[in-house]
């Protein structure tokens, strides 16, 4: 191995360590909520090699084990993901100079810690700015990866009862929207989706309240946008 | 119990799939040129994410039934731990670990309906 590639791991390394011990943990935490759901280690792998959405590849867990239509997962799909849209607008002109053969995916590999991590990043010189942007996204997706077999291995090979794991996406869950709460200077989108999912939920019961609570929350912020503050001032802060 | 039927298992992932690298590659595809995104999706971009989280933590607490033991305690004691340890430490890790742990001691211990 050259130095200069030494260099370029070493560095890459060195910069995802935080995002090595999220994902690794999270991975495991979601790799094991797969396995006690019964799914066989495929298909979370599938999901992690494929969907690289942490808060999604969670909720589509009990959605999977409730018969939720496509429909729904759909739905849920764009909303809970629509943030991604707002990522690649910064990158534009960096990924536009990679190699065609980097292109595709680095667009693919760009969810919420690779994309925190690449605009806090300063590239050494010395080091191929392409090349350390490549490595990283490829770095991050690699810690998932492994996080999710591992778990789903745990899940199956270790003799413990896992029972309740599936709190961890509670507890990430309430961690951002706290995150969110502090950091933003009106709350009117917060309460509107609590609102909307409480009521739906009290009206038509846990199995299908989410697609109207959704469906009704997104035309309110539609409709009345123009009278809402902005909530914060980047578009949702970290996510899994 | 997982779905009984692969084929929509492997449809979910792979809608799940499509529609993330699309809002992912929107951008590039869209605005590759110099377009700006309309100011009404770039604002419901900024409304979207907290309303949505919103609706997530209800949806992961939708089947907590107050009525019945353990009258929802669980949950409730093992996120006052997470929000309480998140505001004091900011370690997310932390804090979802402690949670977690906490909450399946809780509903081991605590008797259920």
């Amino acid at each position: 191995m050259t130095a200069s590639r030494r260099a370029l791991i070493a560095f890459c390394l060195r910069q995802t360590i935080p995002v090595a011990c999220a994902y690794i943990f999270l991975g495991m935490a979601y790799g094991i909520c797969m396995n006690t759901a019964g799914w066989h280690p495929v298909w979370t792998l599938l999901g992690s090699l494929i969907i690289y959405a942490g808060s999604m590849q969670f909720v589509l867990v009990p959605l999977l084990a409730s018969g939720a239509s496509l429909t729904t997962i759909a739905l849920m799909t764009l909303f809970i993901n629509a943030r991604h849209l707002f990522y690649g607008i910064g990158f534009i002109e960096t990924f536009r100079q990679a190699r065609r053969s980097a292109y595709p995916y680095l667009i693919f590999a760009l969810t919420d810690e690779t994309y925190s991590l690449l605009c806090a990043l300063k590239i050494p010189p010395e080091l191929n700015r392409q090349q350390v942007i490549f490595t990283i996204s490829l770095c991050n997706h690699a810690y998932w990866l492994l996080g999710s077999l591992l778990g789903a291995l745990a899940g199956q090979t270790l003799p413990l009862d896992f029972t309740g794991i599936d709190f961890t996406m509670t507890a990430l869950f309430t961690i951002i929207f706290l995150e969110q709460w502090q950091n933003a200077s009106r709350h009117g989108p917060a309460l509107i989706g609590a609102a909307c999912s409480l009521f739906f939920l009290l009206c038509i019961g846990p199995g299908h309240f989410l697609l109207p609570a959704l469906v009704v929350t997104v035309t309110l912020l539609m409709l009345a946008g123009p009278r809402l503050a902005p909530a914060t001032a980047d578009n949702g802060d970290r996510h899994a | 119990m997982p779905s009984p039927n692969p084929l929509h298992t492997a449809l979910a992932l792979l809608t799940v799939s499509a529609i993330t690298i699309a809002l992912r590659a929107a951008p590039f595809l869209l605005f590759g040129g110099h377009r700006q995104l309309p100011p009404a999706v770039r604002r419901l971009g900024t409304l979207l994410p907290p309303a949505i989280m919103a609706i997530l933590v209800v949806y992961c607490l939708r089947n907590v039934q107050p009525a019945q033991p353990p009258h929802g305690v669980p949950e409730l004691a093992a996120l006052a731990l997470v929000v309480n340890l998140h505001r004091w430490q900011g370690n997310v890790l932390l804090s979802i670990g402690a949670g977690t742990a906490f909450y399946m001691l809780l509903i081991r211990i605590l008797p259920a309906a």
